[in-house]
């Protein structure tokens, strides 16, 4: 049953998916939200950076999984 | 020396600046420099020489170089300005700080030269580890020297229905203590993808050669090239961005800490 925390980490990466539909929404509503009115686009910059960085932090998290998976879990192949 | 210029994880090695019998070994540490805190330190050295060069003999209508310097301060006081408003003045230093920090490390580690690879000490997680807890450490002393009790109101959103308040508490609870790993894991990862990318796609280059040939290789990489500036275009735009997104959730977060429960 060896190389089963491979394809775990594979599976983990699907969290990045979601993170980046996640971020294509915010970016794509911010967009849209600033061709609507682009007086107040710059003052909403620091609100779109700051739902940007905490919904790519669960894609992140995803990626830690998938890393813990390839070199910390127990019978890991590599490292 | 063809495994060692397309081997992508070779640039995140961290080596001793000096040889086995040159280390600094003091009380049992081993202090010897190694390549992270050569460019660290360089990194250090460049900011307060840019911001000495750009504010000497300053002037009341800025030329060049004193407006590099003020521009520069200028935005980090803006996202300070914009997130904490008249309270974030006392840490306007430190998140000015920060956001230097590692805008010029990443900065520094996007350029080679005649010395080889840089370094970008941000591609380690230990580094930016330390550096969330910090932050995370200084949210939690901030809160309780000056709300006391009342900064566990931060886990206690207001406005939230009785019924599914414990709800919200318990993921309130883990987000806050998930707020090291996401600000580390985020910086880190992104460094090193990016980095990791750039030098799989360069690697190409090498391989082109050695499978079409001298001549062959040599115009099939001229269309890697392109895809190449491209994507260092857009690392020297994650190496801004992320420097960017660090200093800002730090200001999230000491906000957090100074108005609890909002």
């Amino acid at each position: 049953m060896e190389g089963l925390n491979l394809i775990g980490a594979g599976l983990a990466c699907v969290a990045m998916g979601g993170a980046g539909i996640g971020v294509g929404t915010i970016f794509g509503n911010y967009l849209s939200a600033a061709i609507r009115n682009p007086s107040a686009a710059q003052q909403q910059f620091g609100n779109l950076i700051f739902g940007f960085a905490v919904t790519e932090a669960l894609g992140i998290f995803g990626l830690v999984i998938s890393l813990l998976l390839i070199y910390a879990a127990p019978g890991a192949s590599a490292g | 020396m063809l495994q060692v210029a397309t081997d992508p994880m070779h640039q995140f090695k961290v080596e001793w600046l000096f040889p086995e019998n040159a280390h600094w070994i003091v009380g049992g540490y081993n202090i010897t420099p190694t390549n992270s805190a050569l460019w660290m330190g360089i990194a250090v050295l460049f900011i307060l020489g840019f911001f000495a060069w750009s504010m000497s003999r300053p002037k009341t209508v800025p030329d060049r170089k004193q407006s590099m310097g003020e521009i520069w301060y200028g935005f980090v006081a803006g996202i300070v300005k914009d997130v904490n408003h008249e309270d974030g003045k006392p840490f306007l230093p430190l998140i000015f700080t920060i956001f230097s920090f590692i805008f010029v490390t990443n900065m520094f580690g996007m350029f080679s030269g005649p010395w080889g690879h840089t370094f970008t000490p941000m591609s380690h997680v230990a580094v930016t580890g330390v550096m969330a807890l910090f932050v995370f450490a200084l949210v939690i002393v901030i809160g309780i020297f000056k709300n006391g009790f009342k900064f566990l109101k931060i886990f206690v959103p207001s406005g939230i229905p009785l019924i599914i308040l414990w709800f919200v508490v318990i993921i309130e609870i883990f987000s806050f203590f998930s707020r090291p790993l996401s600000l580390a894991m985020r910086l880190f990862a992104n460094m090193l993808g990016g980095h990791v990318a750039l030098k799989v796609f360069a690697g190409f280059v090498p391989q082109l050669v050695v499978g079409l040939g001298l001549l062959g290789g040599v115009m099939a990489a001229l269309l890697v090239m392109p895809l190449l500036i491209s994507i260092t275009a857009l690392e020297l735009l994650v190496a801004f961005l992320q420097a960017y997104v660090f200093a800002i959730l730090t200001c999230v977060y000491l906000n957090d800490a100074l108005h609890p429960g909002h």
